[in-house]
């Protein structure tokens, strides 16, 4: 068989138990945030104040998939700047086109 | 600048022009494949951002959730149009499908943060056996897509009664089942254009990414990457699908949530 054959020359090390550790508390917070965006939205009113509290806690749970998971936060911090500042201005195109959607809800109804 | 820099501006030490240098420490692949991701993230962020925009400029559906019926007067309410589960038809189970879906995607996405851990330390079986587990999550997630896309397209028991323009330009009234890209029984036009355009980019992205997990898991597993001398492709293939992961997580608030 030729899986056999092709021995390996890495060395293998063994697992590093803190991170993985890290890696279980991380997908713990973000199924904490999940099941309290589920509670939020069978419990508070619809309404401008639970829409901003889900887009917040989202971008949150964003971070974290993006600070652990993709390890953005242990690149040099010029890649980090030029992935994180675009997506800043992403935040002012969500909240101005927000506005004007509910402007022409206005003017419509 | 400093006054010891030399001619071309370059110290000795670093050796720029010698080549073999990586640009932001980060590897050529690497570095590509973070801006494929940013690029990608504003065709998400545009479309994302474009249904919350048409989504408050509609009416939204106020009275109490047991008399709601759907209409193409109002936006409907999310936990009120995805509200099945597969094998218990007519039992109501308000976003509980969709919140397995969420669950199964960010699970794969752990597992495959584990597969990077493991490739970090050319571990060849543990990367084997993680890809594996991510691969299954992703199949299973487009599974459950493909349901839940059936069960919209079909439509419940009862419908609703609308009254909207035909695609052969006339006003009809009549009880409409299901969606298309016309008339949908859950709300105006709109909502099922854009439910289709969106999770279906989403569902196209995690088809190739379930594509591109098959061959690093074949790779791992007949041991090219021992050859090569690193795991790093993992670790590539690794940041796209947890893109995808992110992707979902802003989807299932914009489209189940809010």
């Amino acid at each position: 068989m030729e899986i056999q054959d092709t021995k390996s020359t890495l060395q293998v090390e063994p697992r590093n138990e803190e991170k993985i550790k890290k890696i279980w508390k991380t997908a713990g917070i973000l199924l904490a945030i999940t099941v309290a965006e589920f509670i939020m939205a069978f419990t508070m009113d619809r309404g401008i104040l639970l829409y901003a509290l889900f887009i917040i806690l989202t971008i949150w749970k964003a971070k974290y998939i993006m600070m652990e998971f993709m390890h953005l936060g242990d690149e040099v911090k010029p890649l980090f700047y030029s992935i994180i500042v675009p997506l800043i201005f992403l935040v002012w195109l969500l909240i101005a086109l927000a506005k004007e959607g509910s402007d022409i809800f206005m003017m419509r109804w | 600048m400093s006054a010891h820099s030399t001619a071309i501006g370059v110290s000795s030490k670093r050796g720029v022009w010698g080549g073999g240098n990586e640009p932001l420490k980060a590897s050529y692949g690497k570095l590509m494949m973070w801006f494929f991701l940013l690029s990608d993230i504003f065709t998400f962020a545009a479309f994302l951002i474009s249904y919350l925009a048409i989504r408050v400029s509609y009416p939204a559906y106020a009275g109490p959730a047991e008399t709601f019926v759907g209409s193409n007067e109002y936006w409907p309410v999310p936990e009120l149009v995805f509200e099945a589960v597969p094998f218990l038809h007519g039992f109501h189970a308000p976003l509980v499908f969709v919140g397995i879906m969420t669950f199964i995607l960010i699970s794969s996405s752990v597992t495959m943060v584990l597969a990077v851990e493991a490739g970090h330390r050319n571990d060849r079986n543990d990367v084997v056996k993680w890809m594996l587990w991510t691969m299954l999550g992703g199949i299973t997630f487009l599974g459950c897509q493909a349901w839940e896309w059936s069960h919209f397209i079909h439509g419940t028991d009862g419908g609703s009664v609308l009254t909207y323009i035909n695609s052969l330009n006339q006003n009809v009234t009549e009880t409409v089942f299901g969606a298309n890209l016309v008339v949908n029984e859950y709300g105006p036009p709109a909502f099922a254009q854009l439910f289709f355009f969106i999770t279906g980019f989403h569902g196209f992205h995690v088809t190739i990414g379930v594509v591109l997990l098959f061959l690093a898991f074949y790779q791992a597993a007949v041991g090219v990457y021992d050859k090569r001398g690193h795991y790093e492709m993992i670790e590539k293939i690794g940041l796209y699908w947890h893109f995808v992961d992110l992707v979902w997580v802003f989807v299932f608030t914009l489209f189940y949530l809010i």
